[in-house]
């Protein structure tokens, strides 16, 4: 019926989240907003109808239950265009080293599930012809670091699967982007120190994978800075990076 | 605790900012001594709790919008300039928008701020139906004309201390475009700028830039402008029907010496306005809405230009009658002084529609200081004019006045409180500018 673009996002509570889902519709993509808590999604469902005149849906999503991920993609009405994984838990770094359970969790959430869910969108998109996958990983997983190292290899795990579902899917007119944001001021930093000149807010964000997906952008660093950051911190020798404080 | 001051940097203090995410979460948030703040835009300590204070611009979703009647349900947190950038290009504007775009619905409730039309379509709580209000009590009500009438014309202009705004429901007026048809009249002393303004009644927008530092018979030249919205046939071929707002890119990155503002600096910029204004004179162009209603905003950051310690805003207005005479002794005094900043506006207002709302109908003359020296001293000096002639300060603006000559400029003050206290017998709801002027010591 409509020919317009349609973008679903998963994870669709998260402020990143919801500054996504604004992006897409602002541009006029019909949005389906994914999370566990779907009630808690229809305010913003309501906000993107009544701003920008696009169709929006609701489904249930939960990142830690791979089971359900074939029923999901299965069930939605159509194959999106594009599809988002902005997912992920920062969880507590201190804890998950004695805490088993609280370790595991961070590792699915940000490397399993979201692994996992895109690359069964993948198959779809590669039988069909085309489509785009966006990753949103993290900084954090260019290096390990002492303070968040748990976090930091699940979303190196997320980033090394994306790079390499790239260059397999771009073959079949599928099109992968990695998103790497700094420091974004969102409930998940609330309160954390933030480095002023390279956190960035929640819109640019939405903004930068907006752009990525039209311009079939591979690598996305949403604050330039943060490209020449990590190439400094990536290339210290492993002798001396061990003692600096992070 | 964080310190926090207004847009001014003037006072600083320290209050706990809470950022709720959910309404819940703003109802826990209040407890004695709590006040909801927007986007910071207010000059002074309205938006300061006395001991707390919950930051509302994350709530910035759009409940509902209907285009048949232009009516839209949205959270306060929404701010105007998201508010044009969404709607505009769909043909729908705020019927009432100040002179930033970067202020909050529930702040600009809170206000009820006026634009260059107040003088014949009012203020910004004309265009409320109404509101959705988490009271210091802790009940959450949907006020209206009809349903709760004390708390919704309380709430419009009370500076936040009927409670926290959490939604509201407001009537947008449609536009063909996005753009301005301004005239600019050069008025050569204070009776011509008067004259120029009475002309303008029938202008939908008339404001007077004025050069405060002119002196003699130069005293109050100004510059006016007057605008109306532009319709499709008066863009030139090409135009978009909606103008792109552009982000206030380039910043004042440091506090800039007070040595930067000195009394040759602002002559200096004066002049130039004044002149490089009085050119373009008489003729009409089309302007796009950004620069006409919102001049300051293409610099990012401007309050820093007076330097760390801060500026003030004095904004009074005068009743019609003698208005002139008040007005002139004003700019006499300020233009003496030398250092009142840049340019200064006057408009003329309307009635206003709150119980606290600051219009009436008359001049008003807002003015910004550097803080530096005696300027508390002078501007107490300028505020026994504007008692002697019936006037009132902008809250909005306010940092410093005294709590005699608040009582004096708003009458209906005693009928506020009794409001007030019905729906917050605890007292939960203070900031910092309510303990200067309202609250019993
Ligand atoms: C450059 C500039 C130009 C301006 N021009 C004009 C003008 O032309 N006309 C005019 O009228 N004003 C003008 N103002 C003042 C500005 O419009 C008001 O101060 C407005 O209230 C600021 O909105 P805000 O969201 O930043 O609110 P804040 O500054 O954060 O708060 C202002 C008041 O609103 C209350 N408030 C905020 N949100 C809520 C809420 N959700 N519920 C209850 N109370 C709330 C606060 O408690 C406080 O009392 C100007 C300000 C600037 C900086």
């Amino acid at each position: 019926m409509t020919s317009r673009k349609s973008a679903i996002v998963l994870g669709g509570s998260s402020d990143i989240g919801r500054a996504t889902a604004r992006a897409f519709a602002k541009a006029g993509y019909d949005v389906v907003l994914a999370g566990r808590d779907v009630a808690a999604l229809e305010p913003d469902a309501a906000d993107l109808r009544a701003r920008y005149n696009v169709e929006v849906g609701l489904r249930k999503f939960d990142v830690l239950d791979t089971a359900s991920f074939e029923g999901f993609v299965g069930g939605l009405p159509a194959l999106p265009d594009a599809v988002i994984s902005i997912v992920g838990l920062l969880g507590v770094q201190q804890n998950a080293e004695s805490d088993l359970a609280h370790a595991t969790t961070i590792m699915r959430s940000n490397y399993e599930g979201p692994s996992l869910i895109l690359g069964l969108f993948a198959e779809k998109f590669l039988a069909r012809g085309h489509g785009t996958l966006v990753g949103v990983s993290s900084v954090a997983g260019d290096r390990g670091r002492a303070s968040n190292y748990v976090y930091g290899s699940a979303k190196a795990g997320f980033s090394a699967f994306l790079s390499g579902l790239r260059a397999r899917a771009s073959r079949g007119g599928v099109h992968v982007v990695t998103v790497k944001p700094g420091f974004v001021r969102t409930k998940m930093t609330e309160g954390m120190k933030l480095i002023g000149p390279l956190t960035v807010e929640a819109p640019v964000v939405g903004d930068a994978i907006l752009q990525a997906v039209e311009k079939k952008t591979d690598v996305v660093y949403v604050s330039g800075k943060w490209r020449l950051v990590m190439l400094i911190i990536k290339t210290l020798p492993e002798a001396m990076f061990k003692k600096l404080k992070f | 605790m964080t310190l926090v001051s207004g847009w001014g940097r003037f006072p600083v203090v320290d209050s706990d900012v809470l950022r709720p995410r959910s309404f819940a979460g703003v109802g826990d948030a209040i407890a004695a001594g709590t006040i909801a703040r927007g986007n910071g835009r207010a000059y002074g300590d309205a938006a300061i709790g006395a001991v707390r204070t919950v930051a509302m611009t994350g709530f910035d979703r759009v409940r509902s919008f209907d285009p048949a009647t232009g009516r839209i349900r949205l959270e306060a947190g929404t701010l105007l300039s998201d508010l044009i950038e969404t709607f505009g290009p769909r043909g729908f504007l705020p019927f009432v928008v100040p002179g930033t775009r970067f202020v909050s619905i529930g702040g600009a409730i809170a206000a009820d701020v006026h634009g260059k039309n107040h003088h014949c379509e009012g203020g910004f709580g004309r265009y409320v139906d109404s509101i959705l209000l988490r009271t210091g009590q802790g009940e959450v009500i949907e006020a209206s004309r009809e349903q709760n009438p004390d708390a919704f014309f309380a709430t419009i202009g009370g500076m936040g201390l009927t409670g926290v705004i959490l939604e509201a429901t407001m009537r947008l007026r449609t536009v063909e475009t996005g753009w301005i048809r301004e005239r600019v009249i050069s008025a050569s002393d204070l009776d011509a700028a008067m004259r120029a303004l009475d002309a303008g009644d029938s202008a939908t927008y008339s404001v007077a830039w004025i050069d405060c530092v002119a002196r003699g018979r130069d005293l109050g030249r100004s510059l006016i402008y007057l605008g109306e919205h532009a319709g499709k046939d008066e863009l030139t071929d090409g135009a978009a029907s909606f103008p792109v707002g552009k982000d206030p890119g380039l910043g004042v990155p440091v506090d800039l010496p007070a040595m930067t503002l000195n009394r040759h600096s602002i002559r200096a910029f004066n002049e130039l306005y004044y002149r490089m204004g009085a050119r373009r004179a008489g003729g009409s162009r089309v302007v796009s809405l950004y620069p006409y209603f919102f001049p300051l905003d293409s610099l990012r950051d401007w309050n820093r230009i007076y330097g760390r310690r801060g500026f003030l805003q004095h904004q009074c207005v005068i009743p019609e009658a003698g208005a002139r005479a008040v007005l002139a002794d004003i700019l006499g005094r300020v233009a003496r002084r030398g250092d009142a900043s840049f340019l200064a506006v006057l408009k003329k207002l309307g009635h206003g529609d709150g119980i606290l709302s600051f219009p009436l109908p008359g001049y008003t003359l807002a003015l910004d200081f550097p803080v530096r020296g005696d300027i508390l001293n002078f501007l107490d000096e300028i505020d026994r004019l504007v008692v002697a002639a019936s006037g009132r300060l902008y809250l909005a603006k306010d940092a410093r006045q005294s709590r005699a000559t608040f009582a004096v400029g708003y009458p209906a003050l005693s009928r506020f409180n009794a409001i007030r206290k019905s729906l917050d017998p605890a007292g939960n709801i203070r900031s910092k500018l309510s303990q200067r002027l309202f609250d019993e010591v």
